[in-house]
């Protein structure tokens, strides 16, 4: 029972960085939450944080309902996979894996049978005799996750730990982690500034920017809802379109054409708005039917599973996926049509 | 295979010239030490000897056993070493906290910390031993082992500092903050995996400290009186012993220092590869 909760985090680094601004993040016991963000937002410093690397400048940082802010690393029940593995290159595999254990003067035995369970969750078990300069990159790979995962915490942080692979290996390995952790049952904290690998593992993805959590979300909410013009373009590939609009009495109005709203989020009828649709939510046709918008094609993309078209709609362009066999070609006047409740609005500020 | 045949077409003019040169230098470095060398293992009428016979005829440990009989030579060596291991023990001691902490922390003053060790080496050690031995004898460590070691040990640490704070450099802070995360304090960390990777570096900064201890003269000429080391006894004898004397003296002030290089080489190729590659 392991939840992590953050309060009110401030950190300054010498020469006046802000790092993290007055952060709050709660992480539930057993929850997969991964920290999204580009390099430099400061998901790694709220990470090494909570492991007890950093000091806040003010806040307080709780795991399991203890206040562990001015705890060391080895009192607050963490393990932790780093960016580089951080494999000891004087010890073998095993006693790598058994580090941990042996500081805290676990039983022989059990050490030796935590080594084999872990080793053997991560299909290493040929591998405990040899030095890490003996692995290859996916295999220290392994022998980091299962050093982590012999010291059955409560709570497992990881840092970028599949930056480091191949894009093949990345995929295989990340599939392997879900399923892993599914099993494990650990508060996870990930970091990545991956946002298919964030989509594709966390329960939740807290999306950062420039020390703040803009928004914390389900992926498919944060991918679907976002509700910050930088989560709608820093999340999917391609990212959302964002248009400028203002809204209408009956719906959003567009370079002079009404798109039709199922919500408006109290917005009143002048109010000057991003309007987030994403590319597959557009369908283009050559004939005109009701609410669609006239545009030209500028560029036809064909991506195997699908065209990326590039549309634009007045002064505006907007990214379009269609399927391979749609008629399109470049400098065409089409009619682009937007999926029925697929309209999201957002705050013009950028 | 692959390797092999590329070290083969690397047979370059650059190539030749760099091995050229590397004979050269070494050719300087070594006649010297090579006819000391035999001077001293020959037979005690042949250094007088000219032309000099570039390879002994008849070897004889006639100097070396007289060198060492002579009154006095073997309690000397046998405090020379004592000095130089007491030197090594308290340079590491003291200079690896040092290095560390230039290491890995970035505190204020840093660069000014590291060139004002270097300063050290700025003044003569004729400078610091007059004072030196007077401080020392109110310390009442005048003539004492001791006294002369923690000369050698000043004269060491800068080196000791600034080679070990690049040794600790080179071990990633991620290694120290995995092992933090496993169960260890700091300390722990250092202790468990941070030394154990730097000993290369640091068997360099131990024979730099010995080697320099050994082959220190004036302190120790001036910090003793009954207590000298090896080389302050050799030379307070110099200009009263035959020449024979002289080259067994002078064989035996280099030799240890071989041997200790000798040993410590797989290590120091390693260090100093790592300060000069990647």
């Amino acid at each position: 029972m392991a939840e992590i909760r953050v309060e009110t985090i401030t950190k300054t680094y010498p020469g006046g960085v802000v790092a993290l601004k007055d952060i709050s993040l709660t992480v539930t016991d057993g929850e997969f939450m991964v920290l999204l963000g580009p390099s430099g937002c400061g998901k790694t410093t709220l990470l090494r944080l909570i492991a007890g690397f950093e000091q806040p400048d003010s806040g307080m940082v709780w795991i399991g309902g203890r206040d562990v802010t001015d705890e060391p690393p080895r009192r607050r029940g963490l393990a932790m996979v780093f960016q580089s593995y951080a494999l000891f290159p004087h010890l073998k595999v095993f006693d790598n894996i058994a580090f941990g254990l042996r500081m805290h003067r676990t039983p022989r035995e059990m050490v030796q049978s935590r080594v084999d369970q872990a080793s053997e969750l991560m299909e290493i078990q040929t591998l405990l005799s040899r030095y890490p300069s003996q692995l290859s990159g996916g295999q220290r790979q392994r022998v980091a996750v299962a050093r982590a995962l012999a010291m059955k915490a409560d709570v497992i942080l990881m840092d970028e730990p599949l930056s480091n692979l191949d894009a093949l290996l990345r995929l295989q390995m990340r599939a392997e982690l879900k399923r892993l952790f599914q099993e494990v049952h650990a508060t996870t904290i990930y970091v990545t500034h991956d946002q298919i690998e964030a989509l594709s593992m966390g329960d939740r993805i807290a999306v950062m920017r420039a020390g703040e959590i803009l928004q914390v979300d389900g992926p498919m909410a944060v991918y679907d809802r976002p509700r910050d013009p930088f989560v709608a373009g820093f999340i999917g590939s391609p990212p959302m379109n964002l248009l400028e609009g203002e809204v209408s009495a009956d719906g959003v109005a567009v370079e002079g054409n009404t798109l039709a709203l199922d919500e408006r989020d109290g917005l009143r009828p002048g109010d000057r708005v991003l309007v987030g649709i994403r590319a597959e939510n557009f369908g283009v046709s050559h004939t005109r039917s009701s609410g669609a918008l006239p545009g030209r094609v500028r560029v036809v993309e064909p991506l195997g599973s699908h065209l990326l078209l590039t549309i634009n709609i007045g002064n505006q362009q907007v990214k379009v996926t269609t399927p391979v066999d749609s008629a399109v070609r470049g400098d065409e006047d089409v009619w682009v049509m937007v999926k029925p409740g697929s309209v999201r609005l957002l705050p013009a500020t950028r | 295979m692959s390797l092999q045949s590329a070290s083969r077409r690397r047979t370059s003019p650059e190539r030749m010239l760099a091995y050229g040169a590397t004979v050269l230098l070494t050719m300087f470095m070594i006649t010297p030490l090579y006819l000391i060398t035999i001077a001293a293992f020959s037979q005690r009428a042949s250094v007088f000897d000219y032309p000099r016979a570039l390879f002994p005829t008849q070897l004889s440990l006639d100097s070396v056993s007289f060198f060492l009989t002579t009154h006095g030579i073997l309690p000397a060596l046998e405090r020379s070493l004592l000095v130089g291991l007491i030197t090594v023990a308290l340079s590491l001691l003291l200079g690896c906290p040092a290095g560390y902490a230039i290491a890995r922390y970035p505190f204020k003053g840093r660069d000014l910390a590291q060139l004002l060790l270097l300063s050290v080496r700025m003044f003569p050690a004729l400078v610091l031993a007059i004072p030196l031995a007077v401080t020392f004898i109110e310390w009442r460590l005048f003539d004492t082992l001791w006294g002369v070691a923690f000369l050698h040990t000043a004269m060491a640490l800068p080196f000791t500092v600034l080679l070990s704070a690049s040794v600790f450099v080179r071990v990633p802070g991620e290694l120290e903050e995995a092992a933090m995360i496993l169960g260890v304090g700091r300390l722990g960390a250092v202790l468990r995996v941070v030394l154990p990777l730097s000993v290369p570096g640091l068997a360099a900064a131990a024979l730099f400290s010995f080697v320099l201890s050994w082959n220190e003269v004036f302190g120790a000429l001036i910090l003793t009186r009954q207590s000298a080391t090896l080389p302050a006894q050799v030379v307070q004898s110099l200009s009263v012993s035959p020449l024979p004397f002289r080259f067994a003296g002078g064989f035996a002030l280099t030799a240890p220092a071989f041997i200790f290089i000798y040993f410590m080489r797989p290590y120091l190729f390693s260090a100093f590869r790592g300060v000069v590659g990647h």
